[in-house]
């Protein structure tokens, strides 16, 4: 061990082999549980085990490195990058527009989300703006990928702890989500539909009466779902007062989203700082009070009829006109104008086969995923490609604060609580 | 196995006795619909004059003949356990497959296992890099014989569009692939389409030697 350089300070790293006697073990339960398990004698030797990588409840291939004294986790250590893709390291090879298709597929849940962040912090790069048509699309693409991504959450949740056909329920409605994105876009999942400048393209006629259509029955969908697990006793046994973390602590771990706001802190990016005219829109931002997996729970449960809410709003007041840019720049000219004008076939041409050059510069761009805060730290040195592109991930922060979490848990609902974090390991390793 | 007596059932509705009339229509032994035995097969080669008739008065009789090879492929197809082995984008599609509106219980495909040791296919969905090639090559030899591999997307078969330092360009460089699915990520009915194509394929492979 005396290799190691530099040499680590007592008490960080992986756990190895057998770990000091510690005094008492915290209660972790407020409810009844806890009495019980309190009464159990610490083991002389802490058992290592790996939960992953290949883990039905993982969410993906994360390995996490348990330290069991019995059934109780005393150390947890997350080990990830077994889906690292090097999609920070791509996007310095690939031209903006080339970027937008990469985005797709790091947080694979919410596609759009992705292609949003990254078309609004090129955006900020070029400072141009788009038509309130397109910010309206754009919220309500955005919004419906959210609540696909809640409803695998709850779906995979719920599944974990043995609930097997929330799965059921909830994948009928993400499925009614995919094809509204299908129909405007071509695709299910990976849609590349919000680009740098606007959109892929307008949306059809259809797809007013679909989202109404969605908006229509949704609601009740939700009261299902709420019916199944809010008021049952197991789902409350399992989830309430479990995987607690206090506001100050998921703070100070960098956490966002449902897994903050679970623990009291009214933070929403839509609200702190909007983007795309969140500000137009009436919506609450549900907040927990015990930062544990049942307040992550509600939270996520009522952000789903928030999103319905601002969704309606959106199309209620959906505006007329373009939804791209006019700055020629970065949209190609219209088709029927390159069959008449020789400077628009040269634009075009030169935009998808050169791309296009934002001024040097840096620039940082936000939004809320369905995980959280979702960050395009964009740095250009003025040629057709990213010079540096960072993704502030919002699954990795949330995942950092998953050993203070798991802390004097069972094994089981460890489950239970990497469930309600809701990480996505393309989202973390990237 | 008892495969004089019952296997007049195989394929057929195993409630219903051999040669029971479905419905008020002509009579058609439920054997017919074994795939096994279908109407209109062709003769067995080498055969002795009149063992086709033979074969078929035996089926109507409720006794089905067949090769010991044929019944098993048709047990290994008819119930295909896939690993739970989802990488990235792909498994959302292949969680979608295993859903309501795709249903992939309707090919015996449904029942994904979390152990190596209780599956037969291993659906690799999604790309796989360089820290998870040797993970993925541990459970593929966890797996018990005979074993099969689905690339499912881009990513698993080729790369996808992600040819840097970090992605294995082809799954096929660590465990042998099967059948391979196109699409980023494939629709669920790719995946369908994945699973009988390897249905037939089996099917068409029945094993030999098993009293060797």
């Amino acid at each position: 061990m005396s290799a190691i350089w530099p040499p680590e300070p007592p008490g960080t790293g992986m756990p190895t082999g057998a770990v000091p006697k510690q005094e008492g073990i915290p209660v972790i339960h407020p409810g009844g549980r806890g009495e019980f398990l309190e009464k159990i004698e610490p083991a002389e030797e802490l058992m290592e085990i790996n939960m992953g990588p290949q883990h039905p409840s993982t969410h993906g291939v994360l390995r996490l490195v348990l330290s069991l004294d019995g059934e109780r986790i005393r150390a947890c250590v997350p080990d990830i990058g077994y889906l690292h893709t090097g999609f920070e390291k791509s996007f310095e090879s690939h031209t903006y527009q080339q970027c937008i298709p990469l985005t797709d597929r790091m947080d694979y849940l919410a596609p759009p989300m992705n292609n949003l962040g990254f078309a609004l912090a090129a955006e900020r790069l070029l400072g141009i703006e788009i038509p309130p048509r397109g910010q309206h699309i754009r919220v309500i693409v955005a919004e419906l990928s959210r609540i696909a991504s809640h409803l695998i959450w709850l779906g995979t949740h719920a599944m974990d702890l043995g609930a097997t056909s929330v799965f059921m329920y909830c994948w009928q409605e993400r499925d009614r989500i995919l094809d509204i994105l299908e129909w405007i876009s071509g695709v299910r999942m990976m849609t590349s539909f919000i680009r740098v400048g606007g959109l892929m393209a307008d949306v059809p006629q259809e797809f007013e009466p679909m989202v109404r259509d969605f908006l229509r029955d949704f609601p009740l969908k939700v009261d299902e779902y709420e019916g199944l697990l809010t008021s049952n006793p197991i789902w409350r046994e399992r989830t309430i007062g479990l995987g607690v973390i206090d506001a100050a602590s998921a703070l100070a771990y960098g956490c966002s989203g449902a897994t903050l706001r679970g623990s009291g802190v009214p933070y929403d990016v839509r609200r702190a700082a909007p983007y795309s005219g969140y500000e137009q829109f009436a919506f609450d931002v549900p907040v927990g009070v015990n930062g544990d997996v049942y307040d992550r729970y509600l939270c996520r449960v009522r952000e789903m009829r928030e999103s319905c809410r601002i969704v309606e709003q959106a199309i209620d007041g959906l505006p007329g006109g373009p939804v791209n840019s006019s700055d020629r720049r970065v949209v190609p000219p219209p088709r029927d104008e390159i069959d008449t004008s020789m400077e628009s076939l040269i634009l075009h041409f030169k935009l998808y086969t050169e791309g296009f050059r934002p001024p040097p510069g840096a620039c940082y761009a936000a939004i809320e995923s369905p995980r959280g805060e979702l960050g395009f730290l964009m740095v250009s040195d003025g040629g057709n490609r990213p010079y540096r592109c960072k993704v502030r991930a919002p699954s990795f922060s949330n995942l950092s604060a998953l050993s203070q979490m798991v802390e004097g848990a069972l094994v089981a609902d460890a489950v239970a609580i990497v469930g309600s974090i809701d990480i996505v390991l393309g989202d973390v390793d990237r | 196995m008892g495969l004089t007596g019952a296997a007049g059932q195989i394929g057929g509705d195993p409630r219903a006795a051999p040669g029971a009339v479905v419905g008020a229509g002509p009579s058609v032994p439920l054997v017919r619909r074994s795939p096994l035995l279908r109407a209109g097969a062709p003769a067995i080669p080498g055969a002795y004059p009149g063992a086709q008739e033979a074969a078929e008065a035996a089926a109507r009789a409720g006794i089905l003949t067949t090769s010991l090879g044929k019944v098993v492929a048709w047990g290994r197809y008819s119930s295909l356990w896939p690993s739970l082995f989802g990488l990235a984008c792909c498994a959302i599609e292949m969680m979608g497959a295993s859903n309501a509106r795709f249903d992939l219980a309707r090919f015996g495909a449904e029942v994904f296992r979390s152990s190596p040791r209780q599956s037969d296919v291993m659906i690799v969905a999604g790309r796989v890099s360089q820290k998870m090639a040797p993970v993925l090559r541990q459970i593929y030899d966890q797996m018990p014989e005979p074993k099969w591999v689905i690339s499912m997307g881009a990513c698993a078969s080729c790369g996808g569009i992600f040819n840097n330092y970090a992605i294995i360009q082809g799954v096929d460089k660590v465990v042998p692939v099967d059948v391979y699915i196109p699409g980023c990520p494939p629709r669920p009915e790719g995946l369908l389409d994945a699973v009988i194509k390897l249905q037939q394929q089996i099917a068409a492979n029945p094993p030999t030697g098993l009293f060797a």
